[in-house]
């Protein structure tokens, strides 16, 4: 039997939290992909560090925590920058954000 | 009436190519006003217009490749305008006028072939009707008649040379390898003629990196700030006081009026493009932030303006984060200063006696030595570390 994940029990008004930890990968792959076209965020690891392992500056860094407000709503501080150096602690804030 | 010739786009920019024209004859046209796309190493660059007038004939057909300085289009400057037809056509075609040692020297490096015959070649009237009605660019022809004219051979020759299933000759798209020859090519002449000399000085970024945080905490993630702002904002403040640093060596100091910053972008496969933000003394930091985002997406899209990519008068090159701490900067030719900021990184400080640690900014300047001498460069530095120091000023 499909075991649901334990974000999808959490509240059904935002369609964020419907979504599945891979739904949110892709979204966040589109939105490297919009910002830095010339990069294959497709083949992160869970563990890669993204500015680092993309080779985003500083400039497209804040290009793409824009564009993640802009496609989930999520308002990303700069103190939490640190939070979301790689792609399973993105996921896993986004996810946390949306609770 | 107006010549308006194939600009060059700076040093390393011998030749063009009109992709398309944005005007017709008898079309009304303003300073500013785009009037071509030209394809050139750098990109499809929109070409504007420096002069008031009405576009008189358009001399060049599209896909064609001419020398900078070729004659594209006459201009009537209208009786309104004739008060200002003495206007000062753009300065880098000027400087063009006069090819330095770069034309021999890019020709080691560049293989592009370029029309070297004069765009308005000489050629029989029966050839150049052939021409015309064969639609054949009559200045990548060499002439065998007498003098060098182009005959009715010639032509033909021409014809069956473009009919012959050949690699296509298409529009030059500006390549990573087109960027990286024309980086070469302005990077080898800034060695070889410009004599530079080095200054460097560290500044605490404390007060800086506070006023920022600060200043993000009140804004969306939309306006948000980037530290590199403030160290363009602080360049053009400091070279208000030190205007020596923002011009040209062209047999002697020019210094400019405006102060144009050249901010370089690197892009991501190889190369740079330095694109300008003008008047750049007389932004404020949220003006600066919204040029960048305009001209960083489009520089690395190679989608930027002529003016963008041949006004600039003095430099700043930028690691960013978590990069080199110290980066000395190549000047662009023929500006006389280019500014290298590191990565701003955490360091020991002394200060009053005590030791702590600092976000520090490693700050270099390269200038050229036949305009100014250490005495300047150090005069701006310190200038620089002052606007740095006391964010509030900028």
């Amino acid at each position: 039997m499909h075991k649901l994940p334990c974000w999808e029990l959490h509240g059904t008004a935002s369609k964020i939290n419907n979504m599945t930890k891979d739904e949110i990968k892709q979204i966040i792959f589109r939105l490297l992909k919009k910002t830095a076209p010339d990069t294959e965020p497709e083949k992160l690891q869970p563990g890669d560090d993204i500015r680092h392992t993309l080779e985003i500056d500083s400039f497209d860094s804040l290009q793409f925590v824009v564009a993640l407000d802009e496609e989930l709503g999520i308002e990303i501080p700069e103190q939490d920058y640190g939070k979301i150096a790689t792609l399973e602690s993105l996921i896993n804030y986004i996810i946390e954000k949306k609770k | 009436m107006i010549e308006f010739t194939m600009p060059s786009l700076g040093a390393d920019m011998e030749a063009g190519t009109l992709v398309e024209w944005h005007v017709k004859p008898g079309d009304k046209v303003k300073r500013g006003d785009i009037i071509a796309s030209v394809d050139t190493q750098k990109g499809l660059i929109d070409i504007e217009v420096f002069n008031e007038g009405i576009i008189e004939k358009l001399l060049l057909k599209e896909n064609e490749k001419v020398p900078v300085g070729t004659v594209m289009a006459t201009i009537d400057p209208g009786e309104e305008a004739v008060v200002k037809k003495k206007e000062k056509i753009p300065e880098p075609i000027e400087k063009e006028k006069t090819p330095g040692p770069i034309a021999k020297a890019k020709k080691e490096i560049e293989k592009v072939e370029l029309a070297q015959e004069h765009h308005r070649a000489k050629a029989s009237p029966l050839a150049k009707r052939i021409a015309e009605e064969n639609g054949i660019d009559l200045s990548n022809i060499t002439g065998t008649g007498e003098d060098g004219v182009i005959t009715k051979d010639d032509v033909e020759s021409a014809m069956i040379e473009k009919m012959a299933p050949k690699e296509e000759k298409k529009v030059t798209v500006a390549t990573t390898e087109n960027v990286r020859m024309a980086v070469a090519a302005a990077m080898s002449k800034s060695n070889r003629e410009i004599p530079h000399y080095y200054l460097e000085t560290k500044i605490d970024m404390s007060k800086a990196m506070d006023w920022l945080e600060e200043a993000n905490k009140q804004r969306s993630v939309k306006q948000r700030l980037l530290p590199v702002v403030l160290l363009i904002g602080a360049v053009a403040k400091a070279v208000t006081e030190v205007p020596d640093l923002n011009g040209y060596w062209q047999n002697g100091l020019e210094r400019k009026e405006e102060i144009n910053i050249g901010f370089v972008v690197s892009l991501r496969t190889g190369g740079v493009m330095i694109p300008a933000i003008h008047n750049a003394d007389q932004k404020a930091i949220d003006e600066l932030m919204a040029s960048l985002n305009d001209i960083i997406p489009r520089a690395r899209a190679m989608k930027l303006r002529s003016s963008e990519l041949s006004e600039s008068t003095i430099t700043v090159t930028n690691l960013g984060e978590n990069n080199a701490e110290t980066v000395y900067g190549v000047i662009y030719p023929p500006q006389v200063a280019i500014v290298g900021f590191g990565s701003i990184t955490e360091m020991p400080w002394a200060e009053n006696g005590l030791l702590g640690a600092r976000p520090v900014l490693n700050v270099t300047l390269s200038a050229d030595h036949r305009a100014t001498d250490g005495a300047t460069g150090s005069r701006f530095l310190m200038a620089l570390k002052k606007y740095l120091s006391n964010p509030d000023l900028l």
